[in-house]
């Protein structure tokens, strides 16, 4: 957080802190205004405040987790005895969560050879029978799902309610559906016969950390249902959950090598993509290493699916209903601390109303609630780890230098752990770093607009083309908008809303292929 | 002079998420192979069957609004209570037909799996079925399916279960209520099919099971106006012919299938999207796209 706040001001920036009923316990940097001229709420929303009164209790998720100290790789159907190990800590609190193994070449060999030996069985299993196991698996998930959540807060750092209410039950909800397209999948590629929907083979799956095991659904699920076996390295930071459905694995009696999950770093998911044993690749994470994967891919001669970064558009036109929008605008941006590659991080309001939309949206996030994740009253939990932290720093800097005015607001943020507060910056240029770059943080570029022409042309003015979210009341406007727009998810009127059903993936620099609903069966498919 | 005497199951209807018996009084007997009375069964009436119809129109528009991963979970829940009622089906199938108990629990089997096959279509079927029209200008043009409303079943006197349960699936998948007729030679297998539903998160009224005479009932099917659609199987010829003018009244979708007996067993033939799509209603959405 660039503070060009000196020191002197923090007397001032405190006691503006008090007027808003905010409390701090951490640092002196509160106020939050960093250059900018507007304080609260200049027009438009109405505040309710009710000063000091009322604190709010915590509330935190109570259920225990068990967690082993060392964690081996799960290969063939069984976890390996840990060897080379790293540790993997909750970003809440610094501490650390366990040893999980640090995935090396042969470690890598391993997986890709036990998926291999058991392509032929699964590949060749009666179509019904690999839907009943992933139902079993969608079962236990539904079962487990209480843990499941604690863990994938503690380990990667998201706020309970979205892991237990988003996270878990999609998870949950992308096996129960693919495991209905197993046999069925001649009906989603017309003019295919029963029996002639062959699997690609054996496919190697990386996925990032921002939706630990969701991304491990989304990759794993529609690939086995097609009959291909996995070899799945999860994020560096955030292996447990993946290791986790691995045990699930095992109950349910998945047969051995259909999925096996080699945790590590970048030199392991590098060994995967690098393996000459692979049919495909699947990849979910950075624009930057999605192209070296592509690489990889070509030089082999297999196939890759890419999902990319995302630098996507939030466009509130002057005739949208306001309330709901700047619910949008939360939801589109801080939801999961803004580690969504989908976010909705530039936004642009039509001239009109952007005072509205600004003083409206500072009064919201007053009352965003950033903490301990397992507060169940916390909205905005920790930064995945502290290299994240220290690269959204790094923008907050970088928006500084630019000159764009930053807001966040007040209140105070835990001694422990990596936070950050979630802001917005106005005044940001079409050529600022900040309207072009994806930030993976809680940080919003706010920029305006005069007409639905303009609003499409910048809109689609980015390499990326994943999503884009369009708010008016005009239905003819939203269609003629959403089919302007470059992206391959258009949310109206709404934003980041997920469904096993639904397709998600991107346009031009935000990768190819598609993940869930029928088109996400076809990267897992020889036609 | 046994040690204790065994409790016999009364079998009834089930109709509306309860087990009323038949409002007329009357029972029917169910014999075995060697003509033995085994049970009574209740003999549906023209008013349970309005009965059943007037609960089905009750709960359709529920069934049909919920989502279609929700309606997906409870057909797959029907399929985990079937398969836990496994024996109990199988020897109940033996005893009424005379197939040896491997036959009946393949049946009972398909039976499971055909559940779990349409839990799978339920979130589905709308992806295969429904489409985007490209008209020729600036509008924006879908065609979705919808559920028919209420639908009759008239299950096939053979395969006793696994008849009825490929009948009704596809129908309730799709968000339709069903009243269903089963197998009038060996209809224990259809009360205790209700068992099963009724412990299966089914609301009340979306899936109705009534036991009685085909001949007698059929007229009353055909002609009730608040049935929409009627999902047969290897109906005689003059019943079907009735059922199609009866229905012709107030529009009916009528489908009668042709099933041979190993056919029952396929589920190329019978987990087919094409079962579904009799008991929808496509609806076809038309909006500008200009700002």
């Amino acid at each position: 957080m660039p503070d060009d706040t000196p020191n002197g001001h923090h007397a001032t920036a405190a006691s503006e802190m008090r007027a808003n009923g905010e409390a701090a316990t951490r640092d002196a940097k509160p106020g939050r205004r960093i250059g900018g001229s507007a304080g609260t709420s200049s027009s438009g929303g109405h505040e309710l405040s009710f000063g000091d009164a009322w604190e709010y209790a915590p509330a935190p998720e109570s259920t225990k987790v068990e967690i082993a100290d060392r964690y081996g790789h799960f290969i063939d159907g069984k976890f390996t005895r840990p060897g080379a190990t790293f540790a993997t800590i909750n970003p809440a609190t610094e501490k650390k969560l366990a040893e999980v193994g640090l995935g090396a070449k042969q470690d890598v060999n391993r997986a890709v050879r036990a998926a291999r030996a058991a392509l032929p069985k699964w590949a060749g299993l009666k179509p019904s029978e690999r839907s009943k196991y992933m139902f079993r698996i969608a079962r236990r998930i539904q079962e487990r799902a209480r843990e499941l959540a604690i863990l994938e807060t503690m380990d990667g750092g998201k706020p309970i309610k979205e892991s237990r209410d988003i996270d878990i039950p999609l998870v949950a909800q992308h096996f129960f559906y693919n495991a209905g397209w197993a046999d069925k999948l001649h009906y989603a590629f017309p003019g295919r016969a029963a029996g002639t929907v062959k699997p690609v083979g054996v496919c190697g799956q990386i996925i990032p950390w921002n939706f630990p095991l969701l991304m491990a659904a989304w990759k794993i699920a529609p690939a086995i249902a097609c009959g291909n076996t996995v070899a799945l390295k999860p994020a560096e930071t955030t292996p447990l959950t993946a290791l986790r459905l691995a045990e699930i694995f095992e109950e349910v009696e998945l047969p051995a090598g259909v999925v096996n999950i080699v945790t590590g770093d970048g030199s392991t998911g590098q060994a995967l993509a690098e393996h000459e044993d692979l049919d495909k690749l699947a990849f979910t994470g950075s624009t930057e290493v999605g192209k070296i994967l592509a690489r990889t891919a070509a030089e082999r001669g297999i196939r890759i699916t890419l999902e990319l970064g995302g630098k996507s558009p939030n466009i509130i036109f002057d005739d949208a209903a306001i309330d709901q929008a700047v619910e949008g605008i939360i939801s589109g941006i801080y939801f999961n601390q803004g580690h969504v590659c989908c976010a909705g991080s530039r936004l642009f309001v039509q001239e009109g109303i952007v005072d509205e939309v600004v003083a409206k949206l500072r009064i919201r996030m007053q009352s965003l609630r950033v903490g301990d994740p397992l507060d169940k009253n916390t909205d905005v939990g920790a930064i995945n780890s502290k290299m994240q932290l220290e690269r959204i720093e790094e923008y907050l800097e970088i928006g500084a230098s630019e000159g764009v005015d930053v807001w966040s607001a007040n209140g105070s943020l835990p001694d422990r752990g990596y936070f950050c507060r979630p802001c917005f910056f106005t005044g940001v240029q079409q050529s600022h770093r900040l309207a072009q770059e994806e930030i993976f943080g809680p940080v919003l570029a706010v920029m305006t607009f005069r007409t639905p022409d303009e609003a499409i042309v910048r809109a689609n003015n980015t390499p990326y083309g994943l999503a884009a979210g369009i708010w008016t009341e005009k239905a003819a406007k939203i269609f003629d908008v959403a089919t302007r727009l470059k992206a391959g998810i258009v949310w109206c009127n709404t934003y980041n809303k997920f469904d096993a059903a639904s397709p998600f993936g991107g346009f031009k620099e935000s990768g190819f292929g598609r993940e869930g609903g029928l088109q996400g069966l076809k990267p897992y498919v020889r036609l | 002079m046994p040690g204790r005497l065994d409790i016999v199951k009364t079998y009834k209807l089930y109709v509306n998420g309860a087990f009323p018996r038949s409002e007329s009084g009357r029972s029917l007997k169910v014999t075995n192979t060697d003509g033995a009375v085994i049970a009574h069964i209740s003999h549906a009436s023209r008013k349970d069957l309005r009965d059943a119809v007037a609960g089905a129109r009750k709960a359709a528009c529920g069934w049909g609004r919920r989502t279609a991963y929700n309606r997906g979970q409870i057909l797959y829940r029907m399929g985990e209570m079937l398969e836990g009622k496994s024996d109990e089906f199988a020897q109940v199938l033996k005893s009424t037909t005379g197939e040896n108990l491997r036959v009946c629990r393949k049946e009972v089997a398909t039976s499971v799996d055909r559940l779990i096959a349409f839990a799978g279509w339920a979130d589905k079927y709308a992806q295969v079925l429904g489409c985007n029209n490209p008209v020729a200008g600036p509008y924006y043009n879908f065609t979705v399916p919808e559920p028919t409303g209420v639908v009759a079943v008239m299950a096939p006197d053979e395969p006793a279960l696994l008849g009825l349960v490929s009948l009704v699936a596809p129908a309730l998948c799709a968000g339709n209520a069903v009243v269903a007729l089963g197998s009038e030679e060996h209809p224990i297998a259809t009360s205790l099919f209700g068992e099963v539903c009724a412990t299966s998160d089914v609301p009340a009224g979306a899936l109705n099971l009534l036991t009685g005479k085909r001949e007698e009932l059929a007229g009353w099917f055909a002609e009730h106006r608040d049935i929409d659609a009627i999902h047969g199987a290897n109906l005689e010829d003059e019943l079907a012919t009735k059922l199609r003018c009866g229905a012709s009244e107030n529009v009916k979708r009528v489908t009668v299938r042709e099933v041979d007996d190993d056919a029952w067993l396929e589920p190329a033939e019978c987990e087919s999207p094409w079962w579904i799509e009799p008991f929808v209603e496509m609806k076809t959405i038309w909006h500008p796209t200009g700002a």
